[in-house]
């Protein structure tokens, strides 16, 4: 299936019957049907949260744009159930490899260890992820209402939430909202109507980024040059895509006429110095790019809050944007269901701001450091840049210092005010505030599985079993209702009783097997007998022993119940 | 938290002299353009020698704060 514009399938809904003087407010209204609202949607969906999205549009996203999705991305789209389906399709891959020239530099394994369900990363073309998304979103027929062509006209904000103006394709409507979530993207529309500043940094380099079709043998991994033989600009980046479409970006400098430089007979020469003569290519889609890193100053304006594009833009060396952006959807949700359901205080949704607002920080920190040393701007600074070139073939240290991009990584939480101090700094795995890591386990009907697949859609304590089973006075001491999942080295005897794996310590307790031990030893489990692990996979809190006060507190401040604040933290 | 600092004594033991000749010699038959090349090239393995980025910050400082109000490049942060 070819993705030109006139092939992107095409989408539909049925109109929208709102009874006149918007009697029925929704309790969340998600603008922009991108990578980023889908997965608010169906976050908020399994959560049984009912959604209406707004999308001015009809159709997928189209040409070039996100390709490379995270490891940590595609955890959250396990948790949503779409995982696989991604994988699926996708190219996997972990390496990179850095050329000077013809000379490779150095080469880099972003997942140098097994035992983890997911890769470092899959190339998957957004079009595919939007519509994997949007078929997911249909599981939700209840819940999720996906409405295409409504056009977000105007937004204004009353006393209980949010009144939407829409133009659909049957006229204007009005909609109320208690939530607005703002997904519409780099340009958002609503930022502009709400008058919000978006301050950063503009590179002047330009950027030509093709897709081509081509039957070649590139390995799959990331390639990328510095100075590159086949090409007179600064740099070169190659991914591999699903249907034998590879990405290629070539740097042009800041001159460049973008307007000359898509026009196919001049892309070609480019991408046939690459590939040689021989090899039949079709250029699928292309376009010049320059770049900035920008965010809003705050995510959250009462009861409007932004994800994705709209909060924050980086410069796309690092997939850190699409990527981000998903790390947005499963940071917010949650806290948004339990607000919803009068289980968490409103000014959870502030710390929403603190987590991902620290996270955009780190985001466009690397993006703009790894754009910088791509873009020397003076001499010193050409001098330093290809001197780090020239050395880093010799010098190891010189490595360190080529900066070809810092691919996206989960951004830790640690030190944020839901977070529970670590009373266990020097011990090894998580700490609080870090995603949690994967490992094989054995599940409850003796399956093969994985870690992950247990933690995350509820806060749940992770308990280390040791030599014995936990003492079960102990587990119920724990907060009613809270999941407990207890990982053991082998099969457990209770007093009395032997408990395989699959059997209940206690009602409602999740049983894996840590068969490798590499669970264990990934959670240190000799000085960590239990974490408390929030709903998006996160850390809260860590225990040297299970004492039920202790897990009863963590949670409530991982609620924002309780008054401990950020400076606690500090 | 101590911070490590810059040392502002002298380091070199006696060898100031044959230190200072090695710099000037490492530029020998050099275009203006290859020694600020060469400069680079050392500021980073010098740097790299050093490790602390606070102390490089203090380097930096030092070296911003000697520059000659005459040099065209001159800017005090
Ligand atoms: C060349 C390029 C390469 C990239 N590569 C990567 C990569 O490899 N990995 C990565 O993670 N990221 C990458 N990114 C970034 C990634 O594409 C974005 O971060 C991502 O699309 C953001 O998703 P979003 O849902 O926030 O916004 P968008 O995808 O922009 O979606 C916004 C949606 O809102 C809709 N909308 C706008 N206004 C309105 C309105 N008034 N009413 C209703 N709907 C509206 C739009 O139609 C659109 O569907 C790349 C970007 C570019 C440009």
């Amino acid at each position: 299936m070819s993705h030109g514009l006139s092939q992107n399938p095409r989408f539909s809904s049925a109109p929208m019957h709102e009874p006149t003087g918007g009697s029925r407010r929704r309790p969340v209204v998600v603008i922009g049907a991108g990578p980023v609202g889908l997965t608010c949607a169906i976050d908020l969906a399994t959560r049984g949260v009912p959604v209406v999205v707004l999308d001015d549009d009809d159709t997928v996203a189209t040409g070039s744009r996100a390709i490379c999705w995270a490891k940590r991305t595609l955890e959250i789209w396990d948790r949503l159930g779409i995982g696989q389906r991604m994988v699926d399709k996708g190219v996997t891959w972990s390496v990179g490899r850095v050329f000077h020239g013809e000379q490779e530099l150095y080469r880099f394994d972003l997942l140098p260890e097994t035992g983890h369900r997911r890769p470092a990363f899959i190339n998957l073309q957004q079009y595919y992820v939007e519509e994997y998304l949007i078929a997911r979103a249909a599981d939700f027929p209840e819940l999720i209402e996906l409405r295409w062509k409504h056009e977000v006209t105007d937004l204004t904000r009353t006393a209980e939430g949010v009144r939407l103006a829409v133009a659909t394709p049957d006229g204007a409507t009005t909609l109320d909202a208690e939530w607005v979530l703002a997904a519409d993207g780099a340009r958002s529309p609503t930022r502009t109507r709400m008058g919000l500043p978006f301050p950063g940094q503009r590179f002047e380099e330009r950027f030509l980024i093709a897709d081509v079709r081509m039957k070649a043998d590139f390995p799959t991994e990331r390639l990328f040059w510095f100075e590159p033989t086949f090409h007179a600009g600064q740099s070169a980046l190659l991914h591999r895509q699903p249907d034998d479409v590879f990405r290629i970006d070539f740097q042009l400098g800041p001159e460049a006429d973008p307007e000359l430089e898509r026009q196919p007979e001049r892309v070609m020469p480019r991408v046939r110095a690459i590939v040689g003569e021989d090899t039949p290519v079709s250029l699928e889609w292309c376009s010049v790019y320059s770049f900035r890193c920008a965010r809003l100053e705050r995510f959250v304006h009462g009861r409007v809050v932004f994800v994705g594009d709209s909060a924050h833009v980086v410069s796309p060396f690092g997939a850190r944007g699409g990527n981000g952006g998903i790390q947005d959807a499963d940071n917010l949700c949650w806290k948004l269901a339990l607000v919803l359901r009068g289980e968490a205080p409103e000014s959870l949704i502030a710390t929403y701001d603190e987590e991902r607002g620290h996270a955009a920080d780190e985001n466009i920190l690397n993006s703009s450091r790894t754009t910088n040393f791509m873009t020397p701007k003076t001499r010193a600074e050409r001098h330093l840049r290809d001197g780090v070139l020239d050395l880093a073939a010799e010098a190891p240290f010189a490595r360190s210092l080529l900066n070809a991009g810092r691919l996206s990584r989960p951004c830790s939480l640690a030190g944020l005010s839901l977070q529970t101090p670590d009373p266990v700094p020097q011990a090894a795995g998580p700490r609080p505030g870090d995603v949690c890591v994967d490992a094989p386990v054995v599940d409850a009907a003796g399956r093969a599985g994985w870690l992950l697949d247990s933690l995350g859609g509820s806060f749940t304590l992770l308990v280390f079993a040791g030599a014995g089973a936990p003492d079960p006075s102990r587990l119920s001491g724990l907060p009613p209702g809270l999941r407990c999942v207890v990982v053991a080295g082998r099969p457990l005897a209770l007093p009395g009783a032997e408990v395989l794996p699959g059997a209940e310590v206690l009602p409602g307790t999740e049983m894996l097997l840590d068969a490798e031990g590499v669970a264990g030893l990934r959670y240190g489990a000799g000085s960590c007998a239990a974490y408390l692990i929030r709903p998006d996979a996160h850390v809260a809190a860590r225990f040297a022993e299970i004492d039920g006060q202790r897990v009863t507190e963590a949670l409530a401040r991982a609620c924002g119940r309780s008054v401990t604040s950020a400076q606690e933290a500090a | 938290m101590m911070t490590a600092s810059l040392r502002q004594g002298d380091g070199f033991a006696g060898r100031a002299d044959a230190v200072y000749e090695t710099l000037i010699r490492a530029h020998q038959t050099l275009s203006d353009e290859e020694s600020a090349a060469l400069n680079a090239r050392l500021v980073l393995i010098l740097a790299n020698e050093v490790g602390d980025p606070a102390v490089l910050e203090q380097a930096i400082a030092l070296a911003r704060r000697s520059l000659r109000p005459a040099d065209p490049d001159h800017a005090r942060p």
